[in-house]
């Protein structure tokens, strides 16, 4: 067992150029290499030894990766695999059995099994703790019915992580279970969602008498809320973004469409678009100034607020901008049925743009909800009156 | 990257004058001070800028200053902010003072000597709703032999300043003088809509004035002292935005209509995460405009213009969610809420309003209005 207290980066680029010399990413076969290197402990550093790290600091990551980089060696695409490495893998980490991370972590990290997420329901949007997707154990098995919505990357994932409701008789945060489910296991029904875009980024996944092994089960029966919360933590900090040059994203795109269009120039949309560059010159700054909170070890409350300046900024450019392109604001580029695998923003053009941003003040936690949590969780105001909090979950109303 | 987070030092600066501001400037006395015949409050003035050494933040050491920053100055200015602290601060230890540093003379070691030590009180004789990247001034010309004529609107800090630092057009072009106040100047109080900033008209008619700077000097002095000013100015709004959301959070906590917390309501509670969220962002924008001010930085325009245009507005949003939010308190004259407000709509005007900004950066960054 090595001893990681004193793990540097030193001994990072050591290891990397160990890793190296044994596999040539030239010669080496992308997922031998990959495997390799989770091996190595050089996937994510910050975890456990023999589980793709070697327990030291986070920050360290960055030098692996960057060595890595410079050699030319293969990545496992972490845009594709979000909800894995996001989502799934720090929970499995906190909550997995000895052979739940053994199974689940290897395959997932290099990209081998691809996981999506079954947590929100037609009926479970903002108050998730209301799932009603029954999870009813028959054995060594548990038999789940239910319907589950907004699933990206459903129909290519091999593996699920699943909010079940086992005990309908308690209040609703107590009687939940959480679960990996088999994506390929009959009964597992996947049909694309089909969005005001046109496009289907997610899907609906109905389940039908699925039967999941109780050997995959994550964390204690009835404590699937709790586990679901190490979930949902992670996702915020991964919406919560990274440090970006000036004029990048969105804002980038209009600017340039200004530039470009001098015939469409007033002088309302040029304070509109001043407004615009200003707030989001200015919101840059605010989350350039987090991440250095985050890398001097302080995290401000920040975070949460982050993604709420975003969805509101990309819905105010995004609108500006088809107005910006006057006639050709009414054209729109393509309204065919399809299953993007990653979001593209700049890839589409203005009014792809500006439907898909009205989403972002609804995915990952309404605008509205966050409102609450950052009057209540930051400036300490009274919470929402909860009405269904200590009746069992079959008696509250819906 | 810019330095976005306060350091060590500039917390232990930050707790030192709350703390004198919290015993020395309590607002139950800023309310009295604003009725009597002299808002300014001189022997607050005094301990802050000699005791603390506050007003030598930006003056070299080999002028007897502390030889810091504008990030440290801001932060000073952050809590004046938040006290509505009526001192001359922005106009003698930031404006004044940096005109003065922008001078290559040796005529500007002894009153930059005198103002680190907190002796002497200067004013930069601009009106206050100037702004970096505008035109030099024109309203007082200077004779061959200095002697200045002309009237200058809405100075800061004039009434209790000893030297004036005046811009003038003279023989050669733009100039920078030094006046004191005696023969042939006269300061006029104004009866100013926030009555913890001093705020006068000055009269030149045939004062002597000493050159301090010439045409090749004094438009980039003005300039750096408006620009280093209007950065400084958008720490005082948060401080001053930081107050209103405290005390207004702090109030609906405690005020129960129809059985509950008014706090507690969704419709309040919502306006309020808005405010912190803008003022998460106004003080990363100011913050930014401070680093980029003290490291000279090439982005320096745009960053100062950046935080006034934003800082600027949220400030006021701030002060008006204050008054309103207070309900009919927040309408009293015995309630604090009003100092804020009115400072935070008079520093929206000062240095430069959101909009000018706004048109400024227009220019620096390349989005050109519609053609003709």
């Amino acid at each position: 067992m090595t001893t990681t207290e004193t793990l540097d980066a030193a001994d990072i680029r050591r290891r990397v150029g160990d890793l190296l010399a044994e596999h040539d990413p030239a010669s080496t076969d992308r997922l031998d290499f990959l495997r390799a290197r989770f091996d190595a402990g050089l996937a994510w550093v910050h975890f456990p030894v023999g589980l793709g790290g070697l327990g030291g600091p986070r920050t360290l990551q960055a030098v692996a990766d960057a060595e890595l980089d410079a050699a030319g060696a293969p990545t496992n695409d972490p845009r594709r695999q979000g909800i894995g490495l996001g989502m799934a893998a720090p929970t499995i980490l906190r909550f997995g059995t000895t052979a739940q991370k053994a199974r689940f972590l290897r395959p997932l990290w290099t990209g081998e099994e691809v996981w999506c997420q079954l947590f929100s329901e037609p009926g479970a949007g903002s108050d998730l703790a209301a799932a009603a997707t029954r999870a009813v154990r028959d054995g060594d098995e548990w038999v789940v019915n239910g319907q589950k919505v907004w699933t990206s990357g459903a129909h290519a994932a091999r593996w699920a992580i699943l909010l079940t409701r086992t005990d309908p008789d308690v209040p609703k945060h107590q009687g939940m279970s959480y679960f990996v489910c088999d994506m390929t296991a009959p009964g597992v029904d996947i049909r694309p969602l089909r969005q005001i875009t046109g496009e289907a980024e997610f899907n609906e996944v109905f389940l039908s008498n699925v039967r999941i092994p109780d050997e995959h089960r994550l964390g204690e029966v009835g404590q699937g809320w709790q586990v679901a919360q190490t979930t949902l933590m992670n996702e915020r900090v991964a919406i919560g973004g990274q440090a970006a040059p000036r004029e990048s994203g969105m804002l980038g795109v209009v600017a340039n469409t200004w530039r470009t269009h001098p015939d469409q120039r007033t002088h309302e949309l040029h304070d509109r678009l001043l407004k615009l560059w200003v707030d989001a010159e200015a919101t840059r700054m605010a989350g350039e100034r987090l991440r250095q909170q985050l890398a001097a070890g302080s995290p401000g409350p920040e975070g949460s607020a982050m993604k709420l300046a975003f969805a509101r900024l990309s819905q105010a450019l995004s609108g500006l901008e088809v107005e910006l392109l006057g006639n050709d604001g009414l054209r729109y580029d393509d309204w065919t049925m399809r299953q993007p695998e990653l979001t593209d923003f700049i890839g589409r053009e203005a009014g792809y743009r500006y439907l898909r941003a009205k989403g972002n003040s609804i995915e990952g936690g309404t605008s509205e909800i966050l409102r609450n949590i950052i009057a209540e969780r930051v400036l300490g105001l009274p919470s929402e009156p909860r009405v269904d909090k200590d009746l069992p979950w079959k008696d509250i109303p819906r | 990257m810019t330095d976005l987070l306060y350091s060590d030092v500039e917390d232990a600066l930050r707790a030192s004058v709350a703390d004198l501001l919290a015993d020395r400037s309590g607002l139950p006395s800023v309310l009295r001070r604003i009725e009597s015949d002299q808002p300014c409050d001189l022997k607050l003035w005094a301990t802050v800028a000699g005791d603390l050494g506050v007003a030598g933040l930006l003056v070299p050491e080999r002028f007897g200053g502390v030889g810091a920053s504008a990030r440290e100055v801001a932060v000073v200015a952050e809590e004046l902010g938040r006290a509505v602290a009526p001192v001359p601060f922005l106009g003698s230890a930031v404006l004044a003072t940096s005109a003065l540093l922008g001078c290559d003379t040796s005529a500007v070691a002894e009153p930059l000597a005198a103002l680190a030590s907190g002796t002497l009180t200067a004013s930069l004789a601009v009106p206050l709703a100037g702004m970096p990247g505008g035109a030099f001034p024109d309203t007082v010309r200077a004779t061959v032999d200095g002697r200045l004529i002309g009237r200058v609107r809405t100075v800061a800090d004039a009434t209790v300043a000893q030297l004036l630092v005046v811009p003038a057009i003279g023989p050669d072009g733009p100039a920078l003088f030094s006046v004191v106040p005696g023969d042939g100047v006269t300061v006029t109080p104004v009866t100013a809509l926030d009555r913890t900033r001093g705020i006068a008209d000055v009269t030149l008619a045939d004062a002597q004035g000493q050159l301090l700077a010439g045409p090749t000097q004094a438009p980039t002095a003005l300039d750096r002292a408006l620009t280093v000013g209007a950065g400084v100015l958008a720490s005082e709004q948060i401080g001053v935005a930081q107050w209103c959301l405290d005390t207004t959070v702090t109030y609906l906590k405690g005020r129960y209509q129809f059985g509950r917390a008014v706090g507690g309501f969704q419709a309040l509670k919502h306006r309020l995460a808005d405010l912190w969220l803008e003022l998460v962002t106004a003080r990363a924008a100011a913050r930014n405009a401070a680093d980029a001010l003290a490291e000279d930085s090439a982005d320096v325009a745009v960053a100062v213009s950046v935080a006034q245009a934003y800082c600027s507005v949220i400030a006021v949003h701030a002060g008006e969610e204050a008054v309103q939010l207070h309900g009919g308190i927040g309408m009293t004259w015995e309630h604090p809420a009003h100092l804020f407000l009115k400072r935070a709509k008079s520093d929206e005007i000062a240095l430069g309003t959101p909009g000018r900004h706004r048109a400024r950066l227009a220019g620096l960054v390349d989005l050109p209005g519609p053609v003709a």
